[in-house]
């Protein structure tokens, strides 16, 4: 069974959200995502500064077997960019909710969490899958 | 669902497994490009039992290969030598590639892909109409390839007195029955190795021995990558039954001479070299991102695509094999553009030759 911490929060696209205070959130793939694509080689993430949309496309997970989007998971401004990633994207699968984070975004609406899934409804929705 | 006799070890080994055209297949252990590194700098072991073991006997087992191949037996004059050949079609496509491995002028071993099989059976069957020759599927091996520069060492471990005698000096591409094991110095990576035939009913022994002298499993997610490196066709994306062989860099592998022997697509061969061929090329990606089968390439003579693309762990970045029109436009060291996630970014054209012996060769 994936590892899935309860103390996160999750998109239906398989990104995690971890509140980190003053409206800051700290975004990567999961477990289960990580699994799926198989060993990283490139990681494209957006630019400090940009906004970005829930929903919006604003980074590329590209694996040995596919290259695959990653949405915001909510709105606001990206503040902060995992630098490791560019020499290491093996990080995202080795340690998907820790040093393999990917963006941090500070929300317009702090409140957009709040329609994010919860462990348990993220471990159900990939059940589905 | 098919699976062979090492399934069960798979799964011991946390494989993670896959439907590979019928058959429950690794597609890795965990770590897909571990497992590339270790076949390059160390010693790997891949599963290739599902792939179809055909012997082929007869007085006139000889002439019936001659007809069936474009390349010739008639070359392999050394006990236990093997070649690599396409089987063609009278259209001129490739039915499958093969090793055919030469015992004596009546008894002949090859080794054909497993997600053609059955086309492949009643295609030899069908050709072998008119000849004195026994053809008969040899189920009862398991296949295990043992690949890099110590894997030639670890498993030499494992082999009797008489065993090592009769691999010892053993040139690549020969192969060599030695009490139970049929073993040969063949491969699918570009490195030093063995392909290994063992008794079903050995193999999860003789792989648990294998893992025990320090070879790493391997899944087909590094089989792939180590042969795209290595410019290794694969059957089903880089040629196909409407593909010419002189399109899919295979040229080499086609006898013309003697002139007077005939064998099965000669014909439609012969007009297609008059007329000319699309080419298959090398391509060569260095920045983020990484060339996927299907994306289109654009040359100063026309457009073609990516036949097989993959990020390539030993070199870093992205190569691929592309079939694109004939001409100077795509010629080794120009650049040419492919249509990669709605951009256009340049690439460079290079021999289809990535990596050999654990080294660049670009």
């Amino acid at each position: 069974m994936s590892n899935i911490p309860t103390e996160l929060r999750y998109a239906s696209t398989h990104e995690w959200v971890r509140a980190e205070g003053d409206g800051v959130f700290t975004v990567g793939i999961t477990e289960h995502a990580q699994d799926l694509l198989g060993d990283m080689v490139f990681v494209d993430l957006p630019d400090v500064g940009d906004a970005v949309a829930q929903a919006d496309d604003c980074a590329v997970a590209e694996s040995v077997k596919a290259a695959s989007d990653i949405y915001a998971p909510i709105t606001g401004e990206v503040v902060e960019i995992n630098e490791q990633l560019e020499d290491s994207p093996e990080l995202v699968n080795s340690d998907p909710y820790g040093d393999g984070w990917m963006f941090k975004i500070k929300a317009e609406d702090e409140s957009e969490i709040e329609n994010l899934l919860d462990a348990e409804a993220y471990e159900q929705s990939i059940e589905e899958e | 669902m098919n699976k062979t006799p090492l399934h069960a070890a798979h799964l011991d080994a946390g494989a993670k497994m896959v439907d590979f055209f019928g058959w429950e297949m690794p597609i890795n252990y965990g770590s897909q490009i571990e497992e590339h590194h270790a076949v390059r700098q160390d010693a790997g072991m891949f599963d290739v039992s599902h792939m179809t073991i055909v012997d082929v006997t007869g007085a006139q087992a000889k002439d019936y290969l001659r007809y069936l191949l474009a390349n010739d037996v008639a070359k392999l004059e050394q006990k236990g030598k093997a070649l690599y050949s396409g089987m063609i079609n009278e259209a001129g496509g490739v039915v499958d590639d093969l090793i055919v491995y030469h015992f004596d002028e009546n008894n002949y071993r090859l080794v054909v892909n497993s997600a053609t099989k059955e086309k492949d059976l009643n295609w030899l069957n069908k050709v072998s109409d008119g000849f004195d020759v026994v053809i008969t599927e040899r189920t009862e091996f398991a296949m295990i390839a043992v690949q890099g520069p110590q894997a030639k060492e670890k498993a030499g471990s494992l082999f009797s007195a008489a065993q090592q005698e009769a691999v010892a000096g053993m040139k690549p591409f020969f192969g060599v029955q030695a009490e139970d094991l049929f073993i040969a110095t063949t491969g699918y990576t570009g490195e030093s190795g063995y392909e290994i035939m063992v008794p079903r009913e050995r193999a999860i022994e003789f792989w648990n021995e294998l893992l025990n002298a320090g070879v790493k499993p391997c899944g087909l997610g590094a089989r792939d990558t180590l042969r795209l490196e290595a410019g290794m066709n694969l059957y089903g994306q880089d040629m196909d039954e409407t593909v010419s062989p002189l399109a899919a860099n295979m040229g080499w592998t086609i006898s013309w001479e003697p002139s007077d022997r005939n064998f099965v697509g000669r014909k439609a061969l012969e007009a297609q070299k008059a007329q000319g061929t699309d080419k298959l090329v090398g391509l060569v990606f260095k920045d983020k991102g990484v060339l996927r089968a299907g994306l289109t390439v654009k040359t100063p003579d026309g457009e073609g695509k990516v036949t097989s693309g993959t990020f390539s762990p030993t070199l870093g970045h992205s190569i691929a094999m592309a079939r694109v029109p004939a001409g100077e436009g795509a010629a080794n060291g120009n650049t040419v553009q492919v249509e990669m996630r709605k951009k256009w970014v340049d690439v460079q054209v290079v021999k289809p030759s990535f990596v050999r012996n654990g080294k660049s060769v670009l």
